[in-house]
């Protein structure tokens, strides 16, 4: 499917599945670290490649993402990125730590990085699980720490060779007094799309 | 001047006009250069073969089809094609993954694929600074022909 000519309609419905999965994962996180965390209503977009990392923060920004990759019937990726002083801060609220005490990231932080990512997306797969009936298997999650174009290179490699824009759905999570924030993308690989639409009656 | 070239895109320019492209994963940064013309060339690939690929429009996007066109480029702003010479960088590993499958190999890939490219265009290759698991932003000074390739924690390095 050519991601540009979804309808509005289909793209209203791929909003509101992914505004169920944030606001799960959201919950889990909140859960996580035993504080409020706000989420906004999840952006849909059909970016073009060079442009993906401007929702970054830009090429060159440093991030740290954690990429799990999605197999069974509908695979896709999803990354979780956040900035590198949201990183830490996000350590520090799960190991009940006061807010600035990690500067970098150890073997420790990866770990908790990488679980962070793991059960956000987790619990956003399982919503939409529910509402598609499709069965996701999600691989272990993988921490990279660099440029924001060289860690989300990897990922849209994957649907390069369809085209070249991908379908971004990006929900912002944000720690109410601890300005912590990060982005969880949902990159849907070639057919996922048709698959998660067909299910929804949408195709 | 610096002209920036994105994702799947390639350009060219002349001095003193450099060109730059931004945080290299496990894509390439070819870098192609005239050194009497002092014309350079930059295309920024993802992708080893567009042979396997569903859609191959866009030549800048494969390793294979990148080269050829970068190359009638440069000849087209006044290069000559047997002075042109090659640096390459980036075809890094950005995750490791336990038991690494072969999409997450697609760095090393790339980059067996730009060296093979460049040897069926009789292209020498200067220098070659792929691999790794960290990002690479890169210059080339279509002056001088150095490549300026920056890092986030593994320094600079000019070659």
């Amino acid at each position: 499917m050519n991601f540009l000519s979804l309808t509005p309609m289909q793209m209203d419905a791929l909003r509101e599945v992914g505004n169920v999965g944030a606001g799960n994962a959201a919950t889990a996180l909140s859960e996580m670290v035993g504080r409020a965390i706000d989420m906004n209503v999840p952006a849909l977009g059909i970016v073009p490649f060079c442009e993906v990392s401007e929702h970054m923060g830009g090429a060159e920004t440093l991030v740290a993402g954690v990429y799990i990759c999605v197999t069974g019937e509908a695979p896709a990726s999803m990354l979780f990125v956040l900035p590198l002083d949201s990183a830490c801060g996000l350590v520090d609220m799960l190991m009940g730590r006061p807010i600035g005490t990690t500067v970098t990231i150890g073997e420790m932080e990866e770990s908790a990085l990488k679980e962070i990512g793991n059960i956000l997306t987790g619990t956003y797969l399982r919503a939409l699980s529910m509402f598609t009936q499709i069965t996701f298997e999600q691989s272990v999650p993988a921490l990279a720490i660099d440029m924001a174009e060289a860690i989300n290179s990897v990922v849209l490699a994957m649907v390069a060779d369809v085209g070249d824009h991908a379908l971004l759905l990006e929900t912002e999570f944000k720690g109410a007094a601890q300005n912590i924030k990060g982005s969880l993308f949902l990159i849907p690989q070639e057919g996922t799309l048709e698959k998660i639409l067909a299910s929804l009656g949408l195709a | 001047m610096l002209v920036k070239v994105g994702m799947a895109d390639l350009k060219t320019a002349k001095a003193p006009a450099n060109l730059m492209t931004a945080g290299l994963g496990s894509c390439i940064g070819i870098c192609l250069f005239d050194p009497v013309a002092k014309i350079g060339g930059l295309a920024h690939i993802m992708l080893p073969l567009s042979t396997q690929a569903r859609s191959s429009d866009n030549k800048a996007k494969f390793a294979d089809t990148a080269i050829p066109v970068l190359v009638d480029d440069m000849i087209k702003l006044g290069a000559s094609k047997s002075r042109i010479v090659a640096k390459i960088a980036g075809g890094a590993q950005m995750f490791a993954f336990p038991g690494t499958s072969d999409v997450m190999r697609i760095g090393d890939r790339n980059a067996e694929s730009v060296v093979n490219g460049l040897k069926k265009m009789n292209i020498p290759l200067l220098a070659r600074e792929t691999g790794g698991n960290f990002g690479r932003t890169i210059e080339l000074n279509t002056t001088t022909g150095m490549l300026h390739i920056r890092t986030v924690d593994r320094g600079e390095k000019v070659v």
